[in-house]
């Protein structure tokens, strides 16, 4: 039996004929105003058909309605580049690596289903952004996640991270995807929200560069990959697009979750890569959020505006299946390819080499319109540009009133302690706090290994792929966020978690080159999160312009809020950077050669407190002002670090952030198993308290090779940095001289056993 | 020397042996699942990965696999074989390797570079190295606990027939720590550690698993 059996197709023609049937909008996530806008462009009502078709593509997720007005700044205010290769409005950025080579990146949020089914929704994740890189015409080489929860001994917490773990594992490492970093954190503003943000990069040669349009009337139209089922309809519109309510709700969102099958992916990537090699391939599009409803229109209006589709060709795996859920349905693993009449056999070929399942759906034509048929009746045609574009919202924002007793609630106020024993034992206390902990708990699910090119993997600053084997050029990314940050001063918070994943990056010794990001935040509609999200685009945008790294791409996720309770402001920003010749990489463990190296802390250090891991660890607090940015300085501290790296004077460099000095030198002693000694003098004397556990930005603790302090001094003046002599590393503890000494096996010990004694 | 690497639907280590391989100085050939005949090869390696996506056992559906009608005679009849992770995996189900790979004990995948003892340093793979040289070597696997009965176990280890042996911690369950077996001939050889991910230490921890690679070297040039 057929969907035309079973299901009686809602027809244009019988569309216009029943003009005032009453229609679904409102369950399919439209506003009012947005239906009549549709009835005004059709001049009819819609078919059930084309309601679903413009209910998934003018969602938040997929439409960016809320958000556009606020992106456009990404490009405004772009600082000259002549390294990009495609940019923002393409599936992702591409950026000129040199020697011919192209990478691209991006990363994606799968904050949603990751709550709602933790395992499938994460791994679905990873399988979107592959494929995402993988449509740029890139070969996928690596992934990284930034995952936030809620607290770390919550209940819920118990299900949801081991389940997102899990599930980022189950996909990636069957695919065969290094995992090469990214972050963990715990905060209770995420226990309802968690946020799971994928990030992949792929490489590829200049040549190979893919786009998403259907160009050239008679093209046919393929669709390949997995079978379509009834897996994630509507997850775009009713999933990602709308706040979670009670729990009645949340079962029925259940079955929109879809679910990962990477073993086709894997053969999908394959394929796809044989495809592009030999020039059989005229246009591409993943498969995403709304399924075939988004690959059509979008690839019909950036081509020649018209298409002809036959949906009862689309390979089903339910055949009750109807046009509404076929063109919503979120199946993974599928791709939509625009093929020249004479080259689909070619194409098929491949495609059954590979034993992926193709199948012609349509043609490209010069009509201007998406027309859709069903057994010969049509029952879509629509103008594709009017279902690509979307309504555009300037929303109301308004800075909350709180704000201002936010800031009033100094952390200086706060008991600090008083000697060097208490200085010790907060170290410890932060050390083994979950957001601080060994990440080897979740890390260790990971391959990191796969492909043989990973050169640095979590958890180091970034991570670090070979991407020619015979010159040592490679990439570094790093993925770097903070919700405490955000929440004190969003604009600052943003330029923050773009200072530090740029400053990741610097630290290996790659130059940092372009930015991509995940914009978490809460209702759009609630005048204060859009506050939030107007003044931390603003801020990544100045951000970008005043270090000259130009935003690539990205994604916004909105709506990650439970009630009124929106989660903190998390802008996460990934920071791409290229290495010259990554044998000359720097890590961020102590003792990388047999005598002792120097250790300089470079940068300035002020007492900055507020939003710090310290407040919240020891005193559950969060107020004041975050950190202050200083973006020329870390535009110089990057130059030192990549000219340091290149001349090899470093063996070791670590960047400050949560936490300070102090975490900085433990993360450092605890990967390289060798101890130091440090002595505060200088600007760091007098307060020892503020010189290990001020978050100031703009700073890197740095090893520097035997013999080479003259050379790294005068790279210092070079580069206007300041850099303050700490001591050397060597021995078997972290000393502190006149504040504290601890054995590396008690740093590790409560280090290691956060997160097994609270996941198991 | 030539030395065959498989590809099968959802291998992931193969780029990663071939390397290996050319490392070691010999000629990395790439064998295709469906493909029969193994192209003169002087050795095979079946690698690492999700071969069928894991999908029914790990292996279980690769053992069909056109290419394997030539190598499991080939094999019996002396080749040098290494399979790895999946390969391992995959000769256990062709019965070209006693025992099975059941579920790590802990049920994650368990990524680990780890310390490892060479039990028997005279097998087609492993002559490299010393007899009881320890090495550190990456683990990666959610399947990889070794499984035998006890008398298999009690002959296994009184012919030299445990090839490799987790030195610190047993990381998955494995029966008696074993981390590779291999037949009574000893060409063919099966491992779950990833000696293709410790070539260079620059992209792995050591390069203590080149060793692995240059013993089929030697073997074939003496």
């Amino acid at each position: 039996m057929t969907g035309a059996d079973t299901v009686p197709a809602d027809t244009v023609e019988r569309a216009a004929a029943t003009a005032g049937l009453p229609q679904p909008y409102a369950e399919l996530g439209l506003k009012q105003d947005e239906y009549e806008k549709i009835l005004g462009i059709l001049g009819r009502r819609p078919t059930a058909a084309e309601l679903a078709l413009y209910s998934v593509m003018w969602s938040e997720h997929c439409s960016y309605k809320s958000s556009k007005v606020h992106l456009r700044q990404f490009a405004d205010k772009a600082p000259p580049s002549g390294k990009l290769l495609a940019g923002i409005g393409h599936n992702a950025g591409v950026v000129d690596i040199g020697q011919g080579y192209a990478v691209t990146f991006k990363i994606e949020s799968h904050n949603h289903p990751s709550y709602v089914e933790p395992h499938q929704g994460a791994a679905t994740g990873v399988g979107g952004i592959v494929r995402d890189i993988l449509a740029m015409g890139a070969r996928p080489v690596a992934v990284m996640d930034a995952l936030r929860f809620g607290a770390a001994e919550a209940p819920d917490t118990a299900r949801v991270l081991p389940g997102v773990v899990s599930g980022i594992s189950f996909y990636g490492n069957c695919l065969g995807l290094p995992n090469i970093g990214g972050e963990l954190d715990f905060d209770p503003c995420y226990a309802g929200n968690p946020l799971v943000n994928a990030l992949c990069v792929g490489v590829m040669r200049h040549g190979d560069l893919q786009v998403a349009a259907a160009p050239g009337p008679g093209n046919k139209v393929i669709l390949f990959g997995s079978t379509t089922g009834p897996d994630g309809v509507g997850g775009a519109s009713v999933l990602a697009s709308a706040t979670f309510g009670d729990a009645s709700t949340e079962s029925a969102k259940r079955p929109s979750v879809q679910v990962g099958d990477p073993f086709m992916e894997k053969l999908l990537v394959e394929c796809c890569l044989e495809l592009f090699a030999a020039g059989l391939v005229v246009g591409i599009q993943d498969l995403g959020a709304a399924g075939v409803a988004c690959a059509t229109t979008e690839l019909a209006a950036a081509g020649t505006g018209g298409m002809a589709v036959r949906l009862d060709q689309v390979p089903l795996r339910d055949a009750s299946l109807g046009p509404p859920e076929i063109l919503m349905s979120e199946s993974q693993e599928r791709m939509m390819a625009v093929v020249e009449p004479g080259q689909v056999d070619e194409f098929l070929a491949v495609c059954a080499k590979w034993d992926v399942r193709a199948a012609v759906i349509g043609e490209v034509t010069d009509a201007g319109r998406l027309v859709m048929t069903w057994h010969g009746e049509p029952v879509v045609d629509i103008p594709a540009a009017t279902a690509a574009d979307g309504p555009v919202y300037d929303r109301p924002f308004a800075r909350p009133a709180a704000q201002d007793a936010l800031a009033a609630s100094d952390p200086a106020a706060l008991p600090r302690p008083a000697d060097g024993a208490g200085l010790r034992a907060d170290l410890l206390a932060l050390l083994a706090s979950p957001g601080l902990a060994d990440k080897s708990w979740v890390t260790d699910q990971y391959d990191r290994y796969v492909r043989g090119d990973t050169v640095l993997a979590m958890p180091e600053d970034a991570g670090l792929v070979r991407v020619d084997e015979a010159t040592g050029l490679g990439i570094a990314l790093a993925t770097d966020g903070n919700g405490r940050y955000g929440r004190l001063d969003p604009y600052q918070g943003a330029q923050l978690a773009l200072s530090e994943a740029y400053r990741n990056v610097a630290a290996t010794g790659a130059r940092p080159l372009a930015v991509t990001n995940c914009l978490n935040f809460g209702s759009p509609e609630d005048p204060a999160v859009m506050w939030q999200f107007a003044e931390a685009v603003r801020g990544l945008a100045d951000g970008c312009a005043a270090l000259g790294v130009p935003v690539t791409g990205g994604n916004v996720s909105f709506y990650n809020q439970t009630g009124t309770a929106a989660i903190h402001p998390t802008p996460v920003i990934g920071v791409l950077g290229v290495h010259d010749d990554v044998r000359r990489r720097v890590g961020m463990g102590f003792g990388a050669e047999d005598a002792p190296a120097n250790l300089v802390l470079l940068g300035r250090t002020e007492p900055e407190f507020g939003g710090s891991a310290w407040a919240h660890v020891r005193h559950g607090h969060l107020g004041g002002r975050p950190p202050a940015p200083d973006l020329a300085a870390e535009r110089r501290l990057a130059g030192l670090l990549v000219a340091a790296a290149e001349a090899g004077l470093l063996s070791a460099a670590h960047d400050l952030s949560d936490g300070g000095l102090a975490v900085a030198l433990a993360e450092s002693c605890l990967r390289g198993g060798t101890g130091c000694t440090v002595q505060l003098t200088g600007r760091l004397a007098g307060d020892p308290f503020t010189a290990l556990f001020s978050e100031s930005a703009g700073r890197c603790l740095v090893a520097v090779r035997p013999g080479a302090a003259a050379s790294f001094a005068a790279l210092l003046a070079e580069h206007q940095v300041p850099g303050q002599d700490l001591g050397t590393t060597g021995g078997d503890r972290l000393t502190v001289t006149g504040c504290f000494e601890i054995p590396l096996d008690e740093l590790a010990a409560g280090h290691a056993r956060t997160l097994p004694a609270l996941f198991g | 020397m030539r030395i065959g690497v498989v590809t099968f639907p959802g291998s992931l280590d193969d780029r990663d042996a071939a390397r290996a391989v050319r490392l070691a100085g010999a000629e990395p050939v790439a064998l295709w699942h469906g493909d029969r005949g193994l192209r003169g090869v002087d050795a095979v390696i079946l690698p690492g990965g999700f071969s069928y996506g894991d999908y029914l056992r790990c292996g279980a559906i690769a053992r069909f696999a056109p290419v394997m009608s030539d190598l499991v005679p080939a094999a019996k009849a002396g080749l040098p074989v290494l399979g790895i992770c999946n390969g391992f995996q995959i000769l256990c189900e062709a019965h070209l390797l006693p025992g099975a790979l059941t579920r790590n004990a802990g049920l994650r995948f368990v990524t680990r570079d780890l310390p490892l003892r060479v039990e028997n340093a005279s097998t087609a793979w492993t002559r490299s190295y010393a007899g009881g040289e320890r090495i550190v070597v990456p683990l990666k696997s959610g399947e990889g606990a070794y499984a035998a009965d006890p008398a298999t176990l009690a002959s296994l280890e009184a012919s030299g027939r445990v090839v490799l042996r987790y030195a610190g911690d047993n990381p998955n369950g494995s029966d008696a720590a074993i981390a590779g077996v291999c037949n009574a001939a000893g060409n063919v050889v099966g491992l779950m550690p990833h000696p293709e991910h410790a070539v260079d230490p620059l992209t792995g921890p050591s390069a203590d698993g080149l060793g692995f690679f240059t013993s089929v070297l030697a073997g074939v040039a003496a």
